[in-house]
């Protein structure tokens, strides 16, 4: 007979081999070659962690009990591939839009991130699954038993045990090693995902192995096994149409529904063009998979002993044909077939855990704002670790309770049962758009406590959980209440009648209570996102590079704030991060001012809706905030529609949009200027404050001191002059100049201004024609002196030439007197002559110059007061100004 | 210390006075006065620390932060700002242009010197 220790060494060199599969496919994903992992034959053998255990072992166990009935479970997921591709391919598009984790984070995040559906989902998950994961490790354990059985060896129960405990806490580390290994914001594994498709291969190749063997090695071909079959009672085709329609149904249901289907289903899936080949590639498998099961169950019947346990023929068969080698296959198909699906339902299950518990939980113990990320990702992977060994640990203990003896079909019945209480929440939250959280929330609690008392609690069998009085007469006597005849309907198969109530008032409730509340506003928008999910997001695209991600926040950032303010605030940001470019690494810095640029246009509500979905614990998914912010652009335009609606109302905007504007230019302008005028009063008293300084705290040498406290001297008239300017520049813009009128010879108004502008003394040497200055004006003679001693002024410091000049000429031209001042310097370039009579307009380097750049304003100010103007002459070498007295003011001097 | 501060302002006076309590302090001063060859200036001697002047002629004092801190050979070099436009906006811009300090104008001597000895010193 064969040897144990045989077995063992083939399966532990199995499963080292599983783990340098594993290990390999991370190496190549790490170094960025995904393409054959990601293709739609791994992602089609992924699929497979659908056969379990009880569809490698229990099928053939659940034809020898209830014949053709077993093909149910097949037929569900072939329907949903092939007619329902459709509703798979919406849940992976809304998978990778939303970046959605899990089961729960896809309830969750559709009715507004509800915490609390997230919790309710992984705890139904977590009920739901336990059980299953004790199947399988029942499976393993009882397939050793029977190696061990026929080698001999003597096997105490207690081995047994242990033996599904080593199991468990191999699988442990395998999804510890492998699930936590790096913290993926997609949540995908390369290496699990490839070392299940290798599984999926070992199985299928197991099972038909076992197939071929029993019909052309046992039974002696094709026409002779038909005609076993014919005569057995298994191939009777009695389907009772309500148990057909309701294991299709759930079986169909559970495909969706199941956390480990919609972990390889959804969550893995990074391309969702492979499911056109899975949509009918994995019904093939599944095909294949069920063939031989008939055979298997008719010719075990045939010939094992009365009362072996069906569901291991696939090993007994061939062990006692003598066929060690195709046992020990067949113990590996079986083994991989348990080991894929506990490895893809923990992690699953241990990423809602942290995602919708544990993380959750830590961050409300802490002060809100002070969420660091490093922290949230050590925390995430040590509460996933944790997790893993916990419902590890739950299938363990339950299949020490169970006592391993119940039918695998059963079990893995009622655990469908339960998954499938999410299936209304699903399908309406992906299709209707009126469904919200209190809908959900009502259906899931409702559809749960029916299935528990009418399908999950009977389970355990009379006087199990329930006892016979209540299966007999209700919970304290009340006769509707009873588990297998509620509202007093009977008669009904236990099965279908668990599954039509629990699935009838689940939907009831769902519908009724969305009907009659309001979703909240998140909610409203994650709705829109799920239902018109393909308007949303267009093409196939992956999200695995970060500047693909800086990209699509610039794209969502141009929509809100317009494509120039938000390319120079990436372009900043880029560059502050020492990148050139617009695309800057997505920091929580950086999402965070992003979060208060967008505030100023969306509202802060809005804004940190769209930015608040970080904190969920994963990163910010980009199209989500795309969506909100294309959702918010239908806002506004059916505000616009509304506002449309009415000719007055649109007036009325307009005109207040026109005011608005205006209020802003002028707003702006008003910053400017006291932006301009804080900084022309700031800088001299720099230099007061600092010179003061250092004379006050500090000994310094006479001669310095003097020097220092010059320039304190000398800031403090600029300060002065500025301050005059500015008085004056105020009331000669205000219109409320008082003129001084009087008469007088122009001249005299150039000599006083010469003198004052201290130009005689200086460097500047003045050209005057004293005959042609000889005009009597009309005017107020003192401020016309300002406009002169003001050109005057500019000349002396601006005029750059090594030998200065001014040339002063009075001339009359069409009765109007008016007075040049050409320099030798070298003029204004032309570019800035339409500025320099604005405030403040100082040509840049004429700064060290000092003055404020407001003189040429005042200038323009007097002259317009006086009637007159002053302009600036163009082409005449130097700089040059013509200052234009009105007639009326000009008479000829006697 | 002896460390090297570059100084780009363009109010002589101010120059003046910085370039005293630096110098008195034991820093060795540079100082430049115009923007648009204020990189150049820079890239003759990567000092250790560089005040800079916001409103420069030639060129804005940002745009020059934007280069230093572009180029990895000055990325790293402490910069304060100095600015007499003393709004919040401002120091909002240079701060998120990466400027290490920024002061606004009229400034203490004291707390010039504080800033830049936590600045330059290891």
């Amino acid at each position: 007979m064969i040897s144990f220790n045989l077995l063992i060494f083939v399966s532990l060199a199995y499963v080292a081999f599983l783990f340098l599969v594993a290990f390999a496919a991370e190496r190549r994903s790490a170094q960025g070659k995904t393409g054959w992992l990601r293709s739609s034959t791994i992602y089609t053998l992924s699929l497979s962690i659908y056969c379990t255990a009880w569809t490698f072992y229990g099928a053939v166990g659940y034809a020898a009990r209830s014949g053709l009935e077993y093909l149910t479970i097949y037929l569900g997921p072939t329907l949903v591939m092939i007619g329902w591709w459709w509703l798979v391919r919406k849940l992976v598009r809304i998978g990778r839009t939303q970046r959605l984790t899990s089961i729960a984070d896809l309830i969750s995040s559709r009715y507004g991130k509800s915490t609390v559906l997230g919790v309710l989902v992984t705890v139904l998950a977590i009920v739901g699954t336990t059980p299953y994961i004790a199947l399988q490790l029942q499976s393993v354990t009882q397939s050793i038993g029977v190696f061990a059985a026929s080698s001999g060896e003597t096997w105490l129960p207690r081995d047994l045990n242990s033996a599904a405990m080593w199991v468990a806490v191999g699988l442990a580390v395998f999804t510890v090693v492998f699930g936590t290994r790096n913290l993926d914001a997609h949540e995908r594994h390369h290496g699990i995902v490839l070392a299940i498709a290798v599984e999926a291969v070992v199985k299928l190749f197991a099972l038909m192995a076992v197939g071929i063997f029993v019909v052309w090695g046992i039974a002696g071909g094709v026409g002779p096994t038909l005609d076993l079959i014919d005569a057995s009672a298994q191939s009777q085709w009695n389907p009772v149409s309500g148990r057909w329609i309701g294991l299709i149904f759930v079986s169909a249901g559970a495909f969706l529904c199941l956390p480990r289907m919609f972990q390889v289903l959804v969550v893995e899936n990074s391309d969702e063009r492979v499911l056109g080949t899975a949509s009918w590639a994995f019904p093939a498998y599944l095909l294949l998979m069920s063939l031989f099961v008939m055979p298997i169950a008719v010719v075990g019947l045939d010939l094992m002993p009365e009362g072996s346990n069906p569901d291991l023929f696939v090993v007994t068969l061939p062990l006692s044909e003598g066929r060690q080698g195709l046992a020990i296959l067949s113990f590996l198909g079986g083994f991989s077939s348990a080991t894929s699906m506990v490895i893809v339902a923990t992690l699953a299950l241990a990423t809602m855990v942290s995602n919708h518990i544990i993380v959750p939980s830590w961050l409300n113990a802490r002060t809100p704002g002070a969420v660091v990320s490093g922290d949230v990702r050590r925390v995430v992977v040590i509460s996933r670790r944790i997790s893993i060994g916990v419902i590890l640990a739950f299938g363990y203990i339950y299949f020490r309770l169970s006592g391993g003896g119940t039918a695998l079909a059963v079990i893995g019945l009622v655990s469908f049962m339960g998954v499938v209480q999410v299936l209304p929440a699903m399908i309406g939250g992906v299709f209707w758009r009126g469904a919200n959280r209190w809908g959900a929330g009502a259906g899931l609690i409702v559809g749960f406590t029916v299935w528990a008392w009418t399908n999950f609690l009977p389970s355990f069998g009379i006087d199990g959980a329930i006892s016979q009085a209540v299966f007999e007469h209700g919970p304290f006597g009340i006769g509707w209440l009873r588990p297998q005849a509620l509202f007093g309907i009977t008669g009904m198969d236990p099965f279908v009648h668990a599954l039509f109530w629990s699935m009838f008032l689940n939907t009831t409730a769902f519908m009724v209570v969305s009907i009659l509340t309001f979703p909240n506003p998140l909610e409203r928008l994650q709705g829109a996102q799920f239902v018109n999910v393909f308007d949303y997001s267009s093409g196939a695209r992956t999200w695995s590079q970060s500047a693909a991600q800086a990209e699509d926040l610039l794209v969502m950032a141009q929509r809100i704030l317009g494509g120039s303010v938000a390319q120079a605030t990436f372009r900043a940001e880029a560059k502050s991060q020492g990148k050139a470019g617009f695309l800057p690494d997505v920091t929580p810095d950086f999402i965070g001012r992003l979060e208060r640029e967008l505030s100023g246009s969306v509202g802060a509500a809005t804004a940190h809706a769209m930015i608040g979905q970080l904190t969920e614990g994963t990163m910010v998914s980009v199209e989500d905030l795309i969506a909100v912010a294309d959702e918010t652009a239908q806002i506004m335009e059916y505000s616009n529609e509304l506002e449309a609606k009415s000719a007055e109302q649109e007036r009325t905007a307009r005109a207040l949009l026109e005011a608005n504007e205006k209020l802003t230019a002028l707003s702006i302008q008003k910053d400017a200027f006291l932006s301009q005028i804080s900084h022309e009063l700031r800088t001299p008293m720099t230099s007061i404050r600092s010179f003061s300084d250092i004379l006050r705290d500090s000994e310094v040498e006479d001669e310095a001191r003097k020097r220092f406290a010059g320039i304190i001297h000398e800031e403090s008239n600029r300060l002065t002059r500025l301050l005059d300017d500015l008085l004056d520049l105020g009331v000669l813009e205000s219109g409320q100049v008082q003129l001084n009128m009087g008469q007088g010879s122009l001249a005299d108004v150039l000599d006083r201004a010469v003198i004052a502008s201290g130009a005689d003394t200086g460097k500047l040497s003045i050209l005057r024609k004293p005959g042609a200055e000889a005009i009597l004006v009309q005017t107020d003679l003192d401020r016309l002196a300002q406009v002169f001693i003001n050109l005057i002024s500019n000349a002396a410091k601006y005029c750059a030439s090594e030998t200065p000049q001014l040339r002063i000429t009075v001339r009359e031209i069409d009765g109007e007197t008016v007075v040049d001042f050409c320099d030798n310097g070298a003029g204004i370039p032309k570019e800035s002559q339409s500025m320099i009579f604005e405030k403040f307009s100082r040509l840049e380097d004429e700064g060290k110059a000092g003055g404020a750049g407001l003189g040429l304003a005042i200038c323009r100010q007097i002259m317009g007061a006086l009637g007159g103007d002053v302009i600036y002459l163009p082409g005449q070498g130097g700089a040059a100004f013509r200052v234009t007295l009105p007639k009326t003011q000009a008479l000829a001097a006697q | 210390m002896g460390q090297r501060v570059l100084l780009i302002e363009d109010e002589p006076n101010i120059i003046e006075a910085i370039s005293y309590i630096l110098s008195k302090d034991g820093w060795t001063v540079h100082t430049h006065s115009d923007g648009e060859t204020a990189m150049e200036k820079v890239m003759q001697g990567v000092p250790d620390l560089i005040i800079l002047d916001v409103m420069l002629p030639g060129r804005s004092g940002y745009d020059i932060l934007r280069d230093l801190k572009a180029q990895d050979a000055t990325a790293d070099v402490p910069v304060m700002m100095l600015t007499a436009r003393g709004q919040a906006k401002d120091r909002e811009m240079a701060i998120g242009l990466g400027a290490t300090q920024f002061m606004t104008k009229p400034f203490s001597n004291a707390d010039v010197l504080e800033s830049v000895r936590a600045l330059a010193t290891p």
